[in-house]
């Protein structure tokens, strides 16, 4: 049985200027797959995620996401997408219930689906008790979760997390992974970028950018035997500076 | 040294620091770890003149935090944990910059940050806002470190910074220290605080434990041990149901088991293999600083 493919990336290209911040990238990422977007800083993830999402135009090269064009179809793509970006997501200056609200409209929900959602989410985060404090006032960890839940609030077929663990304390990454495989669980594949090599190895499959190429693809285990190492960490060594012989 | 003397700052209701006190002994490399809104960053603008404690006080070099303000931001480099650059000009004209507020030059101190900034130079001609988050992060504390500073006090300088650089930016800590520099800094990735000389750990506003990394692995209370499953997912959720267990949590491939003292090996076999689990390997382990930590905040 091959599986569905939700994305399909070939070629994809971005320069700014000169300078190539992608450079031609091709895979895939199968349904309900998590799939981990690695690699050094500046290798070019924003870059890429933004153009999989419809925010910045690719210089050439054509990718679909969710079966649309990521150039032709923007607005049907983005009905079909979940994205949290490496900054905050959420409105600072709005409570937490606002901007769950604010974020159902968007999506298009009814006042009936925004209202059943916002319980859901509440609930599912045990968050009840500051549904109307300001989000500015809320830490971090607790941030991501909610950007991460209001990110899938229309039930996206895919989701990207920018990051969505930097900065965040061991326990609170933890719960954070676990609303991905719950996410996961309700059939929404994953597209997650990290700098931690613990989550690394939660992901199903892995690619490794190094300076706007994807230099390598596979699952942890594949990863590992091609490139002897035993963690991802080391992977990551290896292949980030090129340095693979180490 | 830096001095914190029952410091406690209340915004409003809210009470950010509840009388922390602990020193930070000159040339020592000092962690400060803790969930986000711990108080972390509120200890930070403190002691860098930017906040006044609602009660208590701080000193760096002798110099009070509050009536000295002057003298102390001369001899400290500060990097915030939100980026404190100008996103308009290019990464040479931002670093240009700082070292001319201190009458210094890039060239006198490019020693020091050579290690983390030439990662940035094929780059010095882009605008700072063009940078990817990483990359932001570099040019900070590059920008910190420029007028060779002698107190370093860093707020999550690696959040966001890739592994490799990551273990650059520790040795380029570690040979800081050489030279006599005094650090403090935070940190949510626990294994970088394995290379402190000394770790405080605050939560709710207070300092719940000072000690070694070496000390804090070895008041670990319990028997941990690692067990490693096909589906470590499903076991975790299954493990809430093991009478003997104190605590589980992911740990990249395995799953880290804290157990009563009386659990053996075949205690946990056989509780797996009654919900049809087999593991790959179960032994016991030696905890991390992250296990210790965890421990500690719940
Ligand atoms: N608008 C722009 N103009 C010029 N260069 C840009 C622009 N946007 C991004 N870049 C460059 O493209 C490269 C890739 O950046 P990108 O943000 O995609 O990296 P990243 O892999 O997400 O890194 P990080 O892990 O640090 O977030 C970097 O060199 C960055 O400076
Ligand atoms: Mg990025």
């Amino acid at each position: 049985m091959t599986a569905e493919k939700v994305i399909k990336v070939k070629k994809l290209n971005k320069t700014f200027g000169k300078f190539i911040a992608v450079n031609n990238i091709s895979f895939d990422v199968k349904k309900g797959e998590i799939f981990g977007f690695l690699g050094a800083n500046g290798a070019g993830k924003t870059t890429a995620i933004k153009m999989l999402t419809g925010i910045l135009s690719s210089t050439s090269g054509e990718a679909t996401v969710a079966g649309y064009d990521i150039n032709k179809q923007r607005n049907k793509l983005k009905e079909n997408i979940g994205y949290m970006s490496q900054k905050f997501s959420l409105y600072e200056d709005l409570t937490l219930k606002e901007n769950i609200r604010f974020y159902g409209g968007i999506y298009g929900l009814s006042n009936k689906q925004i209202k059943q959602k916002t319980n859901e989410v509440l609930e599912r985060l045990n968050l009840q008790k500051i549904e109307n404090t300001l989000i500015s006032e809320i830490p971090l960890g607790w941030k991501q979760k909610i950007a991460f839940s209001v990110a899938i609030i229309h039930n996206p077929k895919i989701v990207f997390l920018d990051e969505p663990t930097s900065g965040v304390d061991p326990i609170t990454r933890r719960q954070f992974w676990n609303l991905i495989y719950q996410a996961t669980q309700d059939g929404i594949t994953v597209f997650v970028t990290t700098h931690y090599m613990d989550e690394a190895e939660y992901c199903d499959r892995i690619s490794m950018m190094v300076e706007g190429n994807i230099k390598a693809i596979g699952s942890v285990e594949q990863l590992l035997v091609k490139y002897k190492s035993k963690n991802m960490d080391e992977v990551f060594i290896k292949l980030a500076r090129n340095n693979e012989n180490i | 040294m830096i001095k914190i003397e029952n410091i406690s700052k209340n915004y409003n209701n809210v009470k950010a620091l509840k009388k922390v006190s602990f020193n930070v002994k000159d040339g020592q490399l000092f962690g400060l770890i803790g969930p986000d809104g711990a108080g972390k960053t509120s200890l930070f603008r403190i002691l860098t003149t930017l906040l006044i404690p609602s009660e208590g006080k701080a000193s760096i070099d002798n110099f009070d935090t509050v009536k000295n303000y002057k003298e102390i931001r001369r001899i400290i480099g500060y990097m915030p944990e939100r980026f404190s650059l100008y996103m308009d000009l290019t990464v040479q004209e931002n670093l240009n910059f700082f070292a001319t507020v201190f009458n210094t030059t890039i060239e006198e101190n490019y020693d020091l940050i050579k290690d983390i900034y030439q990662m940035l130079e094929p780059f010095k001609n882009r605008k700072a806002g063009d940078l990817s988050g990483g990359m932001k992060q570099k040019l900070a504390l590059s920008c910190a470190l420029i007028h060779q500073p002698k107190y370093l006090l860093l707020d999550e300088p690696t959040t966001g910074v890739d592994p490799v650089s990551r273990k650059d930016f520790w040795e380029m800590l570690q040979k800081l220290q050489t030279k006599g520099l005094t650090t403090l800094v935070s940190t949510p990735f626990m294994d970088d605080a394995e290379l402190c000389d000394e770790v405080a750990l605050i939560q709710n506003g207070e300092i719940m434990s000072i000690d070694s990394p070496k000390n804090i692995t070895q008041k670990y209370p319990h028997k941990l041990w690692e067990i490693i499953t096909l589906n470590n997912y499903h076991t975790l959720k299954i493990l809430d149901n093991f009478t003997n267990k104190i605590s589980a949590f992911a740990f990249g491939n395995a799953i880290h088991l804290a157990c009563s003292e009386k659990t053996n090996k075949e205690d946990i076999e056989s509780f797996l293999a009654q919900n049809n689990i087999k593991a790959k390997s179960i032994k016991i382990i030696n905890p991390r600083i992250e296990d210790a930590f965890m421990e500690l905040m719940t």
